[in-house]
């Protein structure tokens, strides 16, 4: 009995994990098949607004200071053998292909993801997701598509965001404030970077927005099935959960993507 | 034999290893309000779900109209849940839309309709539910009562033939119950719905359903009339019913109508005594007007006062009282013949017209509870017959009431005036 216990706990683990992963499958390709009925664009402009334009602020701070300080920690590895015109193609070619989606994903996550699972968690613990189905109206076309749909349009214009103010944040360290030659550093972020860095950078930003909405949503929907808690607790737990899940996958899917892009 | 509407046959739920519903044997008729009681946790709200769709029973087959549910097409099990709508027990209004939005939804989500065609429907539910002032307001800034106005009137947006209601009145004030189960039974009248109540509120439930669906331990013990029930014996009435009329008679001095029957069966119709006895029917008229205009809340205010008034008077006296309509309370004074009971009417009269101030509280009462300044008319009757010993009561009330006569009024008055 003592000898068989841990495989059965791995075991039960594991069937869970497949469970959580065929379910959460197919939540996203129920959501996905429903952005395109009628009705869901004024949903998803509104969820672009709380996914996307809410986030602008926070991404330009953590996007400036990522650059600068990617600047600085680069300027003196570069120096060290003269090659500190390169500067501009190691801040340029880092926030394009790994920093910016990655950074985004998660502030992203802090930042909106959290508040979706904690939004739709609070709806289903207070009957109003049943209070839908009784209403005819289907919570998953009504609460989750726009959702995803808002993620899948945000995630790479935030990106693209985090990548451009990341790259003036390198100009600040590196020429302002270390001496590197402005020409070189602007031409060298120019001739660096070409379509496919640009179009790898999208399509892992993609990947994370399908990831992350699908992740944060399916928590808090399911967030009364939970067996470790109830009410409130079940919502802050699922909120939890959906970060540090996001966070992980983020992670994991990046090093796999990048993997095949490569 | 006319066929129910819905009905249940031999249906079983389980949660886990938990049995919640056993065998349930149902049936629910079109055009009434049947309500369902039980004791806290017994699956009522469970037995709600299932009609509805939300829980699928384990065994067993659920009807509509003859059809088993679980063989309709998807095609008609949509129509069908078209016609159904559900007032839950937390009212699961969305918290993030105001009053409109939230009454508006079903019809934005669900038809095709032009917005000037919602906003007039909206905007007719609201002004029925009293809710002009609060359009614009979020449910976080509405008192509970408010909040169950605006969950019926999105319940009722989309003119549903079924009302489901999981408790209605939960937590709110003995008023305020009373005001929303009368909303219930005015629309329903007035919109023709047939109505399903879950619902802790006993008696008060009685004088507005049809039928009482009694659920105990896991199934259904009884299934009839309100009046049928009265006479139901089963573990059940002594679990549920006695505690909470016992403490219904010591909050408001007045018999529930079960203790009512028993006490009249026990002291006067046996003709152990051998003694005539009389019966007054006093009446609150004109309670639907007070109820249109001043609120529902008001009007329960009213008969409720009027049944304090004549608790107090009658209960010193030796007579018992009881609510026996929406708006009529009966008085038994054993042991009186009929001059003798006349001369205590008009005793009771002669106070209450004194500066008329009886019906003046009684307004006033209903004042308290209204926002409104609109003038109301209130009218009372009484009316005066004696009972002999084996009669049945409701004939003695017959007669009583066709004795009644105005014994005081109140035309129109506003607030700030003295009468």
């Amino acid at each position: 009995m003592l000898l068989t216990q841990p495989f059965a706990l791995l075991g039960r683990t594991a069937i869970s994990w497949v469970n959580h992963l065929g379910a959460s499958t197919v939540f996203f390709y129920l959501a996905f098949m429903r952005i395109f009925r009628p009705k869901q664009l004024p949903k998803i402009v509104e969820q672009i607004y709380y996914i996307g334009a809410r986030s602008t602020l926070i991404i330009m701070l953590v996007s400036l200071f990522t650059g600068m300080v990617l600047g600085l920690q680069s300027y003196h590895a570069l120096v060290k053998f003269g090659a500190q015109g390169s500067l501009g193609t190691l801040v340029a070619l880092s926030l394009v292909r790994e920093l910016g989606p990655v950074l985004a994903a998660i502030m992203i996550t802090a930042r909106a993801g959290s508040a979706i699972t904690a939004e739709i968690g609070i709806q289903r613990i207070s009957e109003q997701i049943d209070a839908l189905d009784t209403m005819r109206i289907d919570p998953i076309r009504y609460l989750i598509s726009p959702r995803i749909a808002a993620a899948i349009i945000s995630f790479p214009l935030l990106t693209t965001l985090f990548d451009l103010i990341g790259i003036i944040g390198g100009y600040i360290s590196g020429v302002l404030l270390l001496g590197v030659n402005a020409g070189t550093y602007l031409y060298r972020v120019q001739a660096s970077l070409d379509l496919k860095d640009v179009t790898d950078g999208f399509i892992k930003t993609v990947v994370f927005a399908v990831i992350v909405s699908t992740v944060c949503c399916y928590q808090g929907y399911f967030a009364h099935m939970r067996s470790d808690s109830h009410g409130a607790q079940s919502v802050g737990l699922a909120t939890t959960s959906a970060v540090v899940l996001s966070c992980v996958l983020i992670l994991v899917t990046d090093y796999v993507v990048t993997s095949l892009l490569i | 034999m006319e066929t129910p509407l819905i009905q249940f046959q031999n249906v079983t739920k389980r949660f886990g290893d938990r049995t919640v519903l056993e065998h349930i044997n149902l049936e629910i008729f079109e055009g009434q309000i049947t309500t369902i009681i039980g004791l806290s946790g017994s699956g009522k709200s469970v037995l709600l779900k299932h009609i509805i769709g939300l829980i699928k029973p384990d065994e067993g087959t659920i009807l509509l109209r003859g059809q088993p549910l679980n063989t309709m097409k998807k095609k008609e099990m949509v129509a069908s849940r078209a016609k159904i709508s559900y007032m839950f027990q937390s009212n699961a209004l969305f918290d993030s839309m105001n009053v409109y939005e939230n009454i508006a939804l079903p019809l934005r989500e669900t038809t095709n309709l032009d917005g000037k065609e919602i906003d007039r429907r909206v905007m007719a539910r609201v002004e029925q539910a009293d809710l002009g002032d609060a359009i614009h307001k979020y449910p976080s800034e509405l008192s509970g009562g408010m909040q169950k106005r605006v969950a019926l009137a999105r319940a009722l947006v989309t003119d549903p033939q079924i009302v489901l209601f999981d408790e209605p009145t939960t937590g709110q004030d003995p008023v305020r119950k009373n005001a929303i189960l009368g909303m219930i039974a005015q629309y329903q009248k007035k919109f023709g719905f047939t109505a399903i109540l879950v619902s802790h509120e006993i008696p008060d439930v009685y004088f507005i359903s049809n039928r009482i669906l009694a659920l105990y331990d896991r199934t259904i013990v009884f299934q009839g009339t309100p009046e049928e029930f009265e006479d139901f014996d089963h573990p059940f009435k002594t679990e549920v019913i006695h505690s909470l009329e016992g403490l219904q008679k010591e909050l408001t001095g007045l018999h529930s109508s079960r203790q009512f029957k028993l006490r009249y069966r026990g002291q006067l119709s046996g003709g152990a005594i051998g003694e005539t006895y009389a019966v007054m029917v006093f009446t609150l008229e004109e309670l639907d007007t007070v109820a249109t205009r001043l609120g529902h809340e008001a009007a329960q205010e009213a008969i409720r006062s009027l049944g304090v008034y004549l608790g107090k008077h009658f209960g010193a006296i030796g007579g018992f009282s009881t609510r026996h309509g929406i708006n009529e309370y009966v008085t038994v004074l054993p042991a009186s013949d009929l001059a003798e009971a006349e001369g205590i009417l008009r005793g009771f009269i002669k106070e209450f017209q004194l500066q008329e101030q009886g019906i003046l509280d009684i307004w006033a009462a209903a004042q308290r509870r209204s926002d409104s300044d609109e003038c109301v008319a209130l009218t009372m009757l009484a009316g005066l017959a004696q009972g002999q010993p084996g009669q049945e009561i409701e004939s003695v009330i017959e007669l009583a009431k066709h004795q009644q006569k105005v014994i005081s009024r109140v035309r129109c008055i506003t607030r700030g005036e003295d009468r």
